[in-house]
């Protein structure tokens, strides 16, 4: 580790060295060695700047300009400052110590900003170290009470928004209709959404139109279709002809997944079946009621179904698509733009949340940690089957499938055109569709990729791939001819 | 005589009670497991994971438990039946006293004036018979805020019982009474304060008690379509986790408040009946 003095660069009595006897905060943490962790070390070097600020300020109050930095903030100016200067001098710690005797450092510094922008430098290096001022710390965030949203959820008592200085309050939504309109009002900061709703949402499909931005989806996989236990011998959806189906959202992966499902067998979803919204949790009293046959619908509420001995789990959406999106972390562009430092805080604690999520050995401690009524209020149990993957299916089988449902937060733009294609095959949305612009206005993938491999995770090199789903292939090139291909349709 | 029916009738009430709830008891036992589960039951929540209705004994046990600690606080999706039913009664009685705040003068006004009657009337006719909830949508896209637009709900429902009451009793105040106002050459102002408010007070308090029971009604499906606090909220988070003691228990607890609120109003009610 190359640590530079933190010293004031324009001070020519102050070494930017660290030689063996250097007695700065830094050097001292990195002498304590392994003895620390990272945190620690942290904690100690900003322990002692306190300090050294003190007894500087104490001594002689005009020195505060010599003092040693003392939050992440300062830091971060002094170590620009720092390194502009050395670059001056070809990083000669004497030259500058003696170009900066002879000329004063007032003087020296007003030189040097005369024909760097140093103030602009700063700020671009806090934007990239997502360390700026946060321009708001309290958010709200909504959630919809399903293992979608894991990350969202987990992030609050795992202590991953306090990391980045975040106070949120995750606020259960008990609806997405209800998190669309309280996104819309500004009550919620950000929520938890279905990939599909930015899209609809900044068309203005089923609402007003106004710009947001999907800047991480929160799972793959994860649904299932369930039906009702009366149907055990009907695992052929050709004898669907007349179920009452159940869907969490008109714009939601689920309505397009189900449809495309029975239509791959021949069923025309709006003819031959029939698919109602309703929200998750009255699925399972729904199904029980016999008011419904089946549901495509986000866990817990498939495997809560087998618990309850109602249904079974015909069919996980893994097998129809794998690596399918479905539950996304958006907000509004307005908020992005308004509030650049809190998002960028936002974004790399989501995106630390959902990597943490995909890790299958921490899988059971997040179960436990997100069942409890403040958040899922669901048994632990089921939640744990689904996040585990060792389930029972509700037919006699115990499954082992870890990837049941699992968490990547790269929002592909190719996601968003298979998206809209399927809008525009049953007829959600009309004309004509420039679908990869629509697409990577509301997927912002690239700054995603930047933020990811800043935090250390390995981004995929493109934002674009073709999709087999159901063994049919899916060029994201070729949308329109990707829509006609298919024998059922609205258009 | 009468105290010996009292009595007996307290005693028959108890007894269909202990009889009701015995029956409730009986027919709703948790099967146990026999034997040690296999892997696959064990997912599958054992005989006791069983699809039934509680047993009265298991949500007295709960609402024990909820009542003895009402007011904890365990982040924003988790607070104590008293906060929950707190926040409710608030929204109630906000939107209830504006309601009553604009229903009283108004129908004062159109009880008064034929000519406002007949103009008001329409739009009265028209907006009274929807429901509240009706509203719900329309109001969170115009308010853009969940609590004001749930107070707007009960605002908009409480209101008409209270309108068309006011000016039911104000428009049927004996004439004599307001001729007698006139020989003693009262103001107008007067004769409405002095003569025609005691004299439609029941029928204002009668409509009032319409109202906060309509409201109390209301609360509770609004917030459990919003969501946030509130005993709608709570009831909905608890159907979320099919818990159905607790949703037996937030059921009894609906009904008690709605009694008490009832009451209060009946209780005022009794202050301004007056002999003839």
């Amino acid at each position: 580790m190359s640590f530079k003095s933190l010293n004031n660069p324009f001070d020519a009595n102050k070494s930017l060295l660290h030689t063996s006897d250097c007695s700065c905060p830094m050097c001292q943490a990195e002498k304590a060695g392994p003895a620390m962790s990272e945190k620690e070390k942290q904690a100690f070097i900003e322990q002692k700047a306190d300090q050294s600020v003190q007894i500087k300020q104490s001594a002689d109050h005009n020195a505060v300009d010599d003092s040693m930095p003392s939050n992440s903030e300062e830091m971060i100016d002094r170590a620009v400052e720092s390194a502009v200067v050395r670059s001056v001098f070809g990083h000669n710690d004497f030259q500058r110590r003696s170009f900066l005797s002879m000329i004063g450092k007032g003087t020296a510094a007003a030189v040097l900003g005369s024909v760097f922008p140093m103030e602009a430098a700063k700020a671009a290096m806090k934007e990239t170290m997502g360390l700026g001022k946060l321009e708001k710390s309290k958010l709200n965030i909504g959630f919809v009470p399903i293992t979608c949203a894991t990350p969202i959820i987990m992030a609050h008592p795992m202590g991953f928004y306090e990391k980045y200085g975040l106070d949120v309050d995750v606020i259960k939504t008990a609806g997405w209709a209800v998190a669309r309109d309280k996104s819309l009002a500004k009550e919620y900061d950000a929520s938890h959404m279905l990939t599909p709703m930015p899209l609809a949402m900044s068309m203005g499909a089923g609402s007003t139109a106004k710009p947001f931005i999907m800047p991480t989806v929160e799972n793959i996989n994860g649904q299932a279709i369930v039906l009702h236990n009366d149907h055990k011998d009907k695992r052929d959806p050709k004898q669907w002809k007349g179920f009452k189906f159940g869907v969490p959202f008109e714009y939601s992966m689920h309505n397009f997944l189900l449809r495309y499902y029975v239509a791959e067998h021949g069923l025309d979803p709006d003819k031959d079946i029939q698919i109602r919204v309703v929200p998750p949790p009255e699925m399972v009293a729904n199904l029980r009621a016999g008011n419904l046959d089946g549901y495509l619908s986000p866990d817990p509420f498939n495997q809560r179904a087998v618990w309850e001995k109602v249904g079974f789990i015909h069919t996980l959406t893994k097998d129809i698509w794998e690596g399918h999106p479905c539950c996304a972390f958006a907000c509004s562009k307005e908020f992005a733009v308004q509030n650049p430092n809190t998002y960028g805080a936002l974004l790399r604690s989501i995106i630390d949340a959902t990597e943490y999520s995909a890790k299958p050995e921490n899988r059971k401690e997040i179960a436990e940690a997100i069942s409890p009524k403040n958040y899922l209020n669901q048994p632990v149990p089921v939640v744990q089957q689904v996040l585990t993957g060792r389930y029972a299916d509700g037919l006699g089988s115990v499954m082992n499938i870890p990837d049941r449902i699992d968490f990547d937060p790269f929002p592909w733009h190719s996601m968003g055109v298979w998206i809209l294609t399927q809008m525009k095959r049953w007829g959600y949305i009309k004309g004509d569709v420039d679908y990869q612009k629509i697409a990577e206005e509301v997927y912002t993938a690239a700054e995603t990729g930047r933020v990811m491999k800043e935090l250390g995770y390995e981004p995929p090199a493109k934002t674009y791939e073709n999709y087999t789903i159901m063994g049919k292939e899916f060029d994201y090139t070729q949308p329109e001819a990707y829509i006609d291909s298919f024998k059922i349709k609205r258009t | 005589m009468l105290k010996s029916l009292k009595v007996k009738s307290a005693l028959l009430s108890i007894i269909f009670l202990v009889i009701l709830l015995g029956i409730w008891e009986g027919a709703n036992q948790a099967p146990t497991d026999t034997k040690p589960l296999t892997e696959y039951e064990m997912l599958m929540g054992g005989a006791s994971q069983e699809a039934r209705v509680p047993p009265p004994s298991e949500v007295i046990e709960l609402g024990f438990k909820e009542l003895s600690d009402p007011f904890y606080d365990a982040g924003p999706n988790d607070k104590g039946i008293g906060i929950q039913l707190g926040y409710s009664i608030y929204r109630v009685m906000v939107g209830f006293l504006l309601a009553a705040a604009i229903a009283i003068p108004i129908g004062f006004l159109i009880g008064m004036s034929p000519l406002m009657y007949n103009a008001l009337n329409p739009f009265i006719q028209v907006l009274r018979p929807i429901s509240p909830l009706a509203w719900m949508p329309l109001a969170l896209f115009i308010i853009k805020d969940s609590e004001i637009s749930a107070i707007f709900v009960i605002f908009i429902c409480s209101i008409w019982p209270m309108l068309i009451n006011t000016a039911f009793g104000v428009a049927n105040v004996r004439k004599d009474w307001i001729n007698v106002a006139r020989t003693h050459q009262l103001s107008p102002l007067q004769t409405a304060m002095q003569v025609i408010l005691p004299a439609a007070a029941p029928t204002i308090l009668t409509g009032m008690r319409i109202s906060i029971g309509i409201a109390w009604l209301v609360i509770v499906a609004a917030e459990m379509l919003v969501g946030g606090t509130g005993i709608g909220y709570y009831v909905w988070n608890e159907w979320n986790n099919l818990d159905l003691a607790s949703v037996i228990f937030s059921i009894f607890m609906i009904g008690v408040i709605g009694m008490l609120l009832d009451m209060m109003l009946a209780y005022a009610a009794r202050w301004v009946t007056y002999q003839e």
